[in-house]
């Protein structure tokens, strides 16, 4: 390949003494610091960057920013530091650079995929949804997989990505979108008031199209200069934040601006402090959209040969980064704006070969100048088609409408079909659009946040004009005066010479996604009237460019076949993101630890001593069992189930929520919120509550004790805390607001020590102060202040495990001092600890419920066998009328009851379903699931509890639970499989 | 995202800040336990799911913890008013739509 | 005689911060979560001696207690001195409901010319000092948690938070932190 360079010795900002290396397939370039990839591939003499999704045509690179379509590349540092799909014309070269092309196997030159250019008469518009139509089977086994092959563009890396990612949110008076001419006038007028004021651009420079545009003259300086200077200025004030190298992706609701800052992408070897990209999550009071406009390729045939590009971006290669695209440039035009592309590169000394205007009468000005410079200019003529393999090589041109045909040799061709304003942010503001259509273009109507466009993205062309728009835009007095070398004119949307109506050339609308002018026409042949029929239909518009260069054109084609305006066949939504946003960015600080927050409780460290599996209950990390050495869970669940049983286990159940109810009315606002009554509940006492949800269903339950009379402790499922309260919250405010009660979360005030079995009371003894234990001074569900250890603490007499036990409550803080003394006590007496899955069997072996296992959101008090919990002599409480219901009162509703398994080591799965006829046909009739099932080693067999159609009217009939391999008969029974009549409780 | 004005902290912030809690005015009978099963569904089940203007209930839960009611206009997402719970159904105000940094007593 | 409990503090180990913004946790402090209606507002303003501040996002602040307004009918009134504050309430004869939670919260400070910018690494919170001077407060959220925020000196503030998410709230902000300095 060749050696030779395409720096403009002269030309260009960057600076030749600082080089940076990379390679691109596997070959070493050398670039300049401040390059992008594309600028330094074509610096190199490499055009060729790409592979076009669909057809596989050889593509190269076809702007200098963001809209790129085609030079998508793969950019690494390392294996896991990869990232696929990023534009060849944004990313910065930095020494180092691992740079692969995509979408081509085995080379980029030599590309088997491109087989599909010649099969391209099979692969037109909506080809996938006629084709794969049928066979249906054939979907899943045959079309499916080799769809998804072939489809993608890049390859997504495997590894973790070892970067991190920062996040900021942030206020500001003024937030303006772009730092060009517009953008940074209004932002200096803003700042000069004093505002607080954030100014975003996107690429790594300020300037926006003055980076290309070196004719025009601001405040008597160069336009360049003069952006530079109020950069500095901006820099040098405390109320500016300016952000280069960051997107606003998204405009949102209330003056909402998404932000993703690129810290690291340009850098060579980034520190590890710095994050890889930071998001901005900005409330803006105004947001000025200074977003520029787009340039527009032609649609002719051929058009997306290697070297063919946008006039704009061969300007910004040459004038800001000292590279010629090639040695004989042809221009295709229908805008003013190309010709400064030709003659700068003439005056850089490139041959210009011609300007093919497609217009009859181009802007007088710029043709003059471009034939003073000996510039050969064609006006009305079009370029009719390319050649040349993996880079241009000649274009043939003709006379509008004539037969002569003209092939002239080139090695790059310039287009321009106008400008497109940049009306993206708006449109996601859900701005209204209006159509310009002297211009042909959308334009910025009606506001409906509070934003202000201005500039190219408003339509505003002329310097002056948009000067003074920018000005008072930023709400100051500034006053700015610049003046263009030539004025522009022209501009056309839609298929040029030679592609419109009846003819079969490829000449590509949307580059990435390969829709010609010639599918569009297809789709509205086949019935898509809709622009977002043909959209989809078509694809166009639908890659990771979102049709930036697209949209306009296949919109111009569909009006034109369908004999309609423009604005009557529509525009489609712009969302969010303006471009694409890593995961990483969106997700900012949230992975690894901090993905979610893991709730610890104040014994944690000691959990960890003692050698507990951990499970996650909710945002909990809840000691699960506590496996000695050798055993599995079950050994060790099986040892702890009876070990709790024959003396003591001992159970952090700090993660109760525990919610304060204060105030004269505690318990006329209890009896409102639970079924049960709690006026006649005495201070000291606890009672087992059950809430309901209006419509009856429970919706949690927990000990309630009394601690005064206007003061209760009340308890809650570990799951339910926030929703309960919260719940409670709403009836108080929003129902009940008379009521003389505050209610306040105390689940993390206390540490919850429960303490269970035969020899509770005596591993607990010593170290309360101010209680008498005994059953006859403190009977099972009682409650107490008194102190432990020296602390404060609340104890109460409860059992989730039927034997006696107890809940020690201390203040977090003396929550681990606590449990390691009561730990002490309880090895010396032959206790054990014990996690969640002991207190599950256990608690099922005494057929207690968990609501949210047992229970689903549809099963009553009575359905569950709590009745009893439901008062019938209360005139009100929350679920009285729901309980009432029909359908809650009918028979052969779901129970709850247990079963036991024919096989007694047979342990049923959770979830299985229970039916009466095993050999029914299917759809056989479910009776009901099984909610909780365990092995019981206290009783010697498994247990299990289920809700069951009429339940507690089968006792001692046979069910079935089907499974996968086998059918397992089990036997109803009550709920409660150890010590029946409850003696052990109160012992 | 949203800015809400709470009715209670009297100024703009962060829906991220709050929690909707579904359609505002819909009061809990008084005599709930004698009502009919058609008075219970129209109580319990029934919501209007309003396009355009809508009453809503939203509590500023991360914030001072209060519910209170907001006129929201359910197409543009701005809203008109919001004010304290228990105060009785407030008038749409004009129609215009309202910004975020609208001036006192525009809200939202 | 029993052995007496002693304290495990949620934070204890944890330090860290970067060049702008230091992260220490707070000392362990009397919590109570007041709630009251606006007519006893002046009776447990008297007993606590400090006048509990009516208006949002403020505190007042005596001694070594400070009240820091939360909701219309709720404060956190923190007391880093000798404590007494349920006794103080007990005393006012006013209707009030007091909760002690002087366990349930803690607390890190932050403190440096970088203290906005790292709560505002996960804070939504406008905390430029027009919009939140030294003594204003705020329930809200940092990152995933709920917080309060209480804004303790141009450059320094406490953010009040549920011990269980020491780790988190403290994870959260040191990257933040490290970021504020970038």
């Amino acid at each position: 390949m060749t050696k030779k360079s395409f720096r403009i010795k002269g030309a260009g900002r960057l600076t030749p003494a600082r080089t940076a290396r990379f390679t691109f397939d596997g070959k070493t370039y050398t670039a300049y610091e401040g390059d992008t990839v594309a600028s330094a591939l074509l610096a190199n003499g490499v055009h060729l960057m790409g592979r076009s999704f669909k057809y596989h045509r050889a593509r190269g690179v076809l702007s200098a920013g963001a809209e790129e379509p085609n030079a998508l590349i793969d950019v690494a540092r390392d294996a896991a530091r990869r990232q696929p799909n990023v534009r060849a014309s944004v990313q910065e070269v930095f020494d180092g650079a691992i740079i692969q092309s995509q979408n081509r196997w085995p080379t980029l030159a030599f590309d088997t995929g491109a087989i599909n250019n010649l099969l391209s008469p099979f692969f037109a518009a909506g080809f996938y949804y006629k084709t794969f139509m049928w066979p249906k089977e054939a979907w899943a086994k045959l079309y499916e997989p080799i769809i998804r092959r072939a489809a993608g563009l890049g390859v997504a890396p495997k590894e973790d990505d070892p970067d991190h990612y920062a996040n900021r949110f942030a206020h500001c008076d003024v937030l303006v979108a772009g730092a060009g001419v517009a953008g940074l006038t209004a932002a200096l007028s803003a700042a000069e008031t004093g505002a607080e004021v954030i100014l975003v651009d996107e690429r790594a420079d300020v300037g926006g199209a003055l980076l290309f545009d070196t004719s025009t003259m601001i405040d008597g300086k160069p336009g360049y200069d003069w952006a530079q200077d109020v950069l500095g200025r901006l820099k040098a004030m405390a109320n500016v934040t300016v952000l280069t190298r960051t997107t606003a992706f998204g405009y949102y609701t209330h003056n909402f601006i998404g932000l993703a800052e690129r810290v690291t992408d340009h850098l060579p070897r980034p520190g590890k402090n710095l994050p890889r990209e930071r998001l901005w999550q900005v409330r803006a009071k105004k947001v000025i959209m200074a977003t520029g406009a787009i340039e527009r390729h032609m649609v002719f045939a051929n058009n997306d040969r290697p070297g063919i590009m946008l006039a704009s971006a061969a300007r910004t290669y040459l004038n800001h980064y000292g590279v010629a695209v090639g040695e004989k440039i042809g221009v295709y035009t229908a805008h003013d704006s190309a010709y400064e592309a030709a003659i700068d590169l003439k005056h850089a000394g490139v041959e210009i070969a011609a300007i093919v205007d497609c217009r009859a009468n181009p802007g007088e000005a710029v043709v003059s100048a471009a034939r003073a410079l000996g510039i050969e200019v064609l006006t009305g003529h079009c370029v009719l088609d390319t050649s040349g393999r993996l880079r241009v090589s000649s274009m043939t041109v003709s006379p509008n409408g004539g037969d002569a045909k003209r092939r002239i040799a080139i090695d790059a061709l310039l287009m321009s079909g106008g400008w497109t304003p940049s009306v993206h942010l708006f449109s996601q503001s859900r701005g209204k659009l209006k159509f310009d259509k002297a211009n042909d273009r959308f334009l910025p109507d009606i506001h409906v946040q509070q934003g202000v466009s201005i500039g190219a993205c408003n339509g505003t062309d002329d310097l002056s004009a948009l000067l003074a728009e920018a000005a008072a835009a930023g709400g100051g007095t500034l006053s700015v005066s610049g003046s263009s070398a030539y004025g522009w004119t022209g501009g056309m949307i839609g298929a040029a010479e030679g592609a419109g109506k009846d003819t079969v050339v490829k000449a590509f609308v949307d580059f990435q996604h390969d829709v010609t002018a010639k599918d569009i026409r297809l789709a509205v042949r086949e019935g898509m009237h809709s622009i977002e029929h043909i959209k989809r239909f078509t694809t166009n518009g639908m890659a990771s460019d979102q049709g930036k260069l697209s949209n306009m054109h296949g919109l111009a084609i569909a009006a034109e076949v369908l004999g309609k305006e423009i604005p009557q066949v529509g525009l489609t939504t712009f969302r969010a993101p303006y471009t694409p946003v890593s995961y990483g960015t969106l997700i900012a600080h949230s992975r690894g630890d901090l993905f979610d927050p893991a709730r610890k409780t104040p014994l944690h460290g000691e959990l960890v001593k003692e050698g507990a599996e951990f499970e996650d209950v909710g945002n909990w990390k809840r000691a699960w069992y506590f496996p000695r050495r050798g055993e599995d869970m079950h050994q060790a669940v099986n040892r702890e189930c009876r070990t709790a049983r024959e003396t003591a286990g001992i159970f952090d159940a700090s993660t109760l929520g525990k919610i304060e109810v204060v105030g004269p009315d505690a318990a006329k606002f209890l009896n409102l919120l639970y079924t049960n009554a709690w006026d006649t509940l005495k201070p000291g006492k606890c009672r087992y509550g059950i809430m309901t949800r209006e419509d009856g269903f429970i919706y949690d339950d927990g000990v309630v004790g009394r601690l005064a009379e206007d003061r209760f402790h009340v308890t809650t499922t570990t799951g339910g805390a926030p929703r309960v309260l919260a719940h409670m919250e709403d009836y108080l405010q929003t129902e009940f607001p008379d009521l003389k009660v505050w209610l306040t979360s105390t689940t993390e005030q206390w540490a919850v020590i429960a303490v269970q079995g035969p020899k509770a009371r005596d591993i607990i003894a010593p170290l309360v102060e101010g209680l008498d234990l005994s059953t006859e001074a403190f009977p099972h569900m009682s409650v107490a202040e008194c102190t432990v250890m020296g602390v404060p603490a609340r104890l109460f007499r409860v059992s989730f495990t039927g034997e006696i036990g107890f809940e020690i409550n201390v203040p977090a803080d003396y929550g681990a001092s606590v449990w390691k003394a009561i730990w002490e006590r309880g090895q010396a007496l032959g206790a054990c600890l014990y996690g969640t899955e002991t207190m599950h069997v256990l608690r099922a072996e005494k057929g207690y419920l968990i609501v949210g296992q047992d229970t689903d959101g549809t099963v009553t008090p009575d359905d569950a066998g709590y009745g009893w919990a439901v008062s019938k002599k209360k005139p009100d409480f929350v679920g009285i009328r729901g309980l009432k219901r029909p359908d809650l009162i009918r028979d052969n509703r779901k129970q709850l009851v247990g079963l036991l398994t024919k096989d007694p080591t047979e342990v049923l799965e959770e979830g299985g379903q229970i039916v009466a006829d095993p050999n029914q046909p299917k759809p056989m009739t479910m009776l009901g699931h099984v909610t909780s099932a365990y092995w019981s080693e206290n009783l010697g067999r498994s247990i299990a509890i289920a809700l069951v159609a009429g339940g507690r009217a089968k006792m001692g009939e046979t069910l079935y639970v089907p499974m996968k391999d086998k059918t397992i008969a089990v036997e109803v029974t009550d709920m409660v499989f150890f010590d029946k009549d409850g003696g052990r409780i109160h012992g | 995202m949203f800015l809400i004005k709470c009715p209670y902290c009297g100024e703009n912030r962060s829906e991220l800040e709050f929690r909707w809690a579904g359609e505002a005015h819909i009061a809990r009978p008084e005599n709930i336990a004698e009502i009919s099963n058609e008075e219970f569904a129209e109580y319990f089940f029934l919501r209007d799911n309003t396009k355009g203007v809508a009453y809503e209930r939203w509590r500023h839960i991360h914030g001072c913890g209060r519910f209170f009611n907001a006129i929201r206009d359910t197409v543009s997402d701005n809203f008109l008013l919001t004010y304290k719970a228990g105060l009785p159904r407030q008038p749409v105000p004009g129609s215009a739509p309202v910004s975020p940094d609208a001036p006192e007593g525009g809200a939202a | 005689m029993v052995e007496f409990a002693t304290r495990t503090l949620p934070l204890s180990g944890f330090h860290g911060g970067s060049s702008v913004a230091s992260l220490t946790p707070a000392a362990p402090a009397q919590r109570v979560s007041l709630r009251a209606r606006p007519e006893d507002v002046a009776a447990l303003s008297a007993a606590l001696g400090l006048p509990l501040p009516t208006s949002a996002k403020t505190s007042a602040s005596a001694g070594q207690r400070t009240a820091l307004w939360l909701g219309p009918d709720e404060w956190l009134v923190i007391d880093e001195g000798e404590g007494g504050l349920m006794a103080a309430l007990e005393t006012s004869g006013a209707l009030h409901a007091a909760t002690d939670v002087s366990h349930r919260n803690t607390a890190v400070v932050i403190s440096g010319p970088g203290a906005s910018k790292t709560l505002n690494g996960g804070c939504p919170l406008d905390l430029s000092r027009k919009a939140f001077p030294v003594g204003a407060c705020a329930r809200t959220l940092f990152g995933k948690i709920e917080v309060v925020v209480l804004r303790t000196g141009e450059t320094e503030f406490r953010m009040e938070f549920w011990r269980s998410f020491s780790d988190y709230a403290f994870g959260l902000l040191a990257e933040a932190a490290e970021d504020a300095a970038i």
